[in-house]
C-alpha cells in the first residue's frame, strides 16, 4: 500500500517535471519548421541567382544581388525614398497629433472618454483593403468627396491618384487615419501611469498647463515615446498593402511615377512578379538591417533626453 | 465649476466629437455607397444618404465573385486559427507562468524575441515551402504556422500569472488531478477572461489578413474576403455598387465584434506594447 502511494507520488513528480516542456513544445516545433528554416533559406538564397518558377538551377553569385540592388537598380532607390517619405508623413509626424490628443483625453475636462477612445481606435482594426477602397473613392478625381469639398471652397479639382504627390497624400492620409488612434491609446496608457503628485507639486509652483506637460509629461513618457515611435518605424518600413491595393496590384508598380512603390512593395514585386527570389531575399535583408539601424537611432535619441 | 471651465469643457468635447465624426465618416460612407447602383455610385455631388440599389448590388456581387465561398473561407480560417491559438497559447502560458523548469527564463525571452522578426523576412522561402507541402490554396498555411504564436503566449503568461493561484493547483494535485486534466478542470476555466482578449484579437487579425491569402490562396474560390475585394477593385469593368456592398459585408462582422469587445480588443492589442 505504502509503496504504491510512493510510486504514484514519484510518477506525479515526474509528470510535473516534463509537463511544462510538453506545453511549450508546439511553439518551438512550429518556429523551427516555419521560422528558422525559411529564414536560413532566405539568407542562403540572397547569395544566389534563384528563380521562383522553372527548373533552372540556382547559381551562386556572392554579393551580386546586394550590389545590384544598392548601386544599379533604379527602382530600389526610388522605393527607399518613397518609403522614407511615407514613414515621415504617414507614421512619424502623427505622434505630434497623437500625444496631445492623449493628453486631452486624459484631462479632467473631457467627458465620454471611453467613447472617444473607441472611436479613434476603430480604424486600427479595420482591414487595409476595405480602408484603401474607401479612401480611393473619397479621393476620386471626378466624383470624390474630397474634391467636392475643395470645390465648395472654390478650389480646383486635384488629380489625386493620377499625380505622384497625390498618391503619397492619399497613402499618408490612410496611414494617419489608421494609426493615430492606436498611438493615442498607447500614450493614454503611459499617461495614466504618471503619478498625480508630480503635477500637484508643479501646480503649487504655479506652472501653466503647457509648461507642466513640457516639463513633466514628456520626460515621464520617454520610454513610451520610444516604444510608440519604434513600432511606427517597424510598421512604416513594411508598408505594402496600402500602396498595393491603391495603385492596382503588381502591374502598375506603385502608380504614376512609381510614387506608391515602397521597399516592401518592391520586395514582393521582385519575388512574386519578377520571380527573382534571390534578389527579393537580398532586399528583405537590407530592409531588416535598415529597420534595426533606425531603431538604434531612435533608442539613442530618447536615451539622450532621458537623463 | 466656474463658467470659463464649463465653457472649455463643452468646447473641447465638441471639438473631439467633431474629430471623432471625421474618423467615423469612412465607415458610414461604405454603407451609403453599398446602397447605390454601380452607375450611381460615382455621382457629383457625392451621395451622403442611402440609395435604393442594395438588391441589385447584392445580385451583382454574388455573380461576380464567389462571395459566399470567400466569406466561409474567411470565417473558417479565422475560427480555426482562433481556436488553435487559444489552446496552444494557454498551454504555453500556463507552463511559463506556473511551472519551474530549466532554461525557463531563456526560453521565454526567446519566444518574446521572435516577435521582433518582421514577416517579410521569411515570406519568400515560406511560399516555396508551402508549394512543396502542397498547401497552396488550402486553409492550412494560414492556420498552422501561427497556432502557437509568440504574442498569444506572452499575453496568456501575463494573464495566468495573476489569474491562477498556486494554492488552487496544489489543491487539485492533492485531489489526484493529473497535469493534463488540470488544463480542463482548472486552467481553461480560470483563463477565460484572458482567452476572450486573445480570441478576439486573433480573430480580427486573421479576418483582416491580406498579404497571406494574396500569396498563398491565389485561386478566387480558395481565397478570403480581403483578396476577393481587391480582385473586385481591380476589375476593368468595375461595378462600384457591388464593390462597396462587398466592402460593407466584410466590415460588418468586424464592427459588431468591435462594439461587443472594444475593451478586450484595445487592452489586448496594446498590452503587448505597453507592458513589453
Amino acid at each position: 500500500m505504502a509503496t504504491t502511494i510512493l510510486a504514484q507520488r514519484k510518477r506525479r513528480m515526474k509528470a510535473q517535471q516534463w509537463a511544462p516542456y510538453v506545453f511549450i513544445s508546439p511553439f518551438f516545433i512550429l518556429f523551427l519548421v516555419f521560422g528558422v528554416y525559411p529564414i536560413g533559406y532566405s539568407i542562403v538564397s540572397s547569395f544566389y541567382n534563384w528563380k521562383l518558377i522553372g527548373n533552372k538551377a540556382p547559381v551562386f553569385i556572392g554579393f551580386d544581388n546586394y550590389v545590384n540592388v544598392l548601386t544599379i537598380d533604379p527602382f530600389f532607390l526610388s522605393a527607399v525614398v518613397n518609403t522614407v517619405f511615407l514613414l515621415i508623413t504617414g507614421s512619424l509626424l502623427q505622434h505630434v497629433i497623437a500625444l496631445p490628443l492623449a493628453i486631452l483625453l486624459n484631462s479632467r475636462i473631457v467627458r465620454a472618454k471611453e467613447l472617444f477612445k473607441t472611436a479613434f481606435f476603430l480604424p486600427y482594426i479595420t482591414s487595409t483593403v476595405s480602408v484603401v477602397i474607401i479612401f480611393g473613392n473619397l479621393f476620386d478625381t471626378n466624383f470624390g468627396l474630397i474634391n467636392w469639398v475643395l470645390g465648395l471652397f472654390g478650389l480646383p479639382h486635384f488629380r489625386w491618384s493620377g499625380e505622384d504627390l497625390g498618391i503619397k497624400v492619399i497613402l499618408s492620409t490612410i496611414l494617419n487615419w489608421k494609426f493615430i488612434g492606436w498611438n493615442t491609446v498607447i500614450y493614454l496608457a503611459g499617461l495614466q501611469a504618471i503619478p498625480a503628485e508630480m503635477y500637484e507639486a508643479a501646480e503649487m509652483d504655479g506652472a501653466s498647463g503647457f509648461i507642466k506637460h513640457w516639463k513633466i509629461t514628456i520626460p515621464q513618457l520617454y520610454p513610451i515615446i520610444f516604444l510608440a515611435v519604434s513600432l511606427s518605424i517597424i510598421g512604416g518600413m513594411q508598408v505594402f498593402e496600402e500602396p498595393f491595393v491603391l495603385t492596382g496590384g503588381y502591374d502598375n508598380m506603385g502608380g504614376s511615377g512609381n510614387s506608391g512603390l515602397t521597399a516592401a512593395f518592391y520586395l514582393m514585386f521582385t519575388a512574386f512578379k519578377a520571380y527573382k527570389i534571390g534578389k527579393g531575399s537580398a532586399i528583405a535583408w537590407l530592409l531588416f538591417i535598415t529597420i534595426l539601424g533606425l531603431n538604434a537611432i531612435n533608442r539613442q535619441a530618447t536615451r539622450k533626453y532621458n537623463q | 465649476m466656474n463658467p470659463f471651465k464649463k465653457l472649455s469643457t463643452y468646447a473641447t468635447t465638441f471639438l473631439l466629437g467633431l474629430l471623432a465624426l471625421v474618423f467615423a465618416f469612412p465607415f458610414y460612407y461604405v454603407f451609403v455607397l453599398a446602397t447605390w447602383r454601380s452607375q450611381e455610385v460615382l455621382a457629383f455631388p457625392p451621395h451622403l444618404w442611402f440609395g435604393t440599389g442594395l438588391l441589385e448590388n447584392w445580385t451583382s456581387l454574388f455573380g461576380r465573385v464567389p462571395f459566399a465561398t470567400n466569406f466561409l473561407n474567411s470565417l473558417g480560417i479565422a475560427t480555426l486559427s482562433t481556436v488553435s491559438v487559444l489552446f496552444f497559447c494557454t498551454l504555453a502560458g500556463f507552463a511559463f507562468s506556473k511551472y519551474q523548469f530549466k532554461l525557463k527564463k531563456t526560453l521565454f525571452f526567446f519566444v518574446i524575441a521572435t516577435m521582433a522578426i518582421p514577416g517579410f523576412l521569411n515570406i519568400i522561402p515560406f511560399y516555396k515551402m508551402m508549394v512543396v507541402f502542397g498547401w497552396i490554396n488550402t486553409w492550412l498555411p494560414l492556420i498552422v504556422p501561427g497556432m502557437a504564436g509568440a504574442f498569444g503566449i506572452f499575453l496568456m503568461t501575463q494573464f495566468l500569472e495573476n489569474a491562477l493561484p498556486f494554492e488552487l493547483l496544489e489543491a487539485a494535485r492533492i485531489d489526484g488531478v493529473g497535469e493534463f486534466s488540470m488544463l480542463w478542470r482548472v486552467v481553461f476555466p480560470l483563463a477565460r477572461a484572458g482567452m476572450a482578449v486573445l480570441g478576439v484579437v486573433t480573430f480580427v487579425g486573421s479576418w483582416n489578413n491580406f498579404t497571406g491569402p494574396l500569396i498563398l490562396l491565389p485561386d478566387l474560390d480558395a481565397t478570403t474576403l480581403p483578396v476577393a475585394l481587391s480582385v473586385l477593385n481591380s476589375r476593368v469593368d468595375n461595378n462600384m455598387g457591388a464593390l462597396f456592398l462587398g466592402n460593407a459585408l466584410t466590415l460588418l462582422p468586424l464592427l459588431v465584434i468591435f462594439m461587443l469587445f472594444s475593451r478586450q480588443i484595445i487592452s489586448g492589442l496594446t498590452a503587448g506594447a505597453v507592458k513589453g
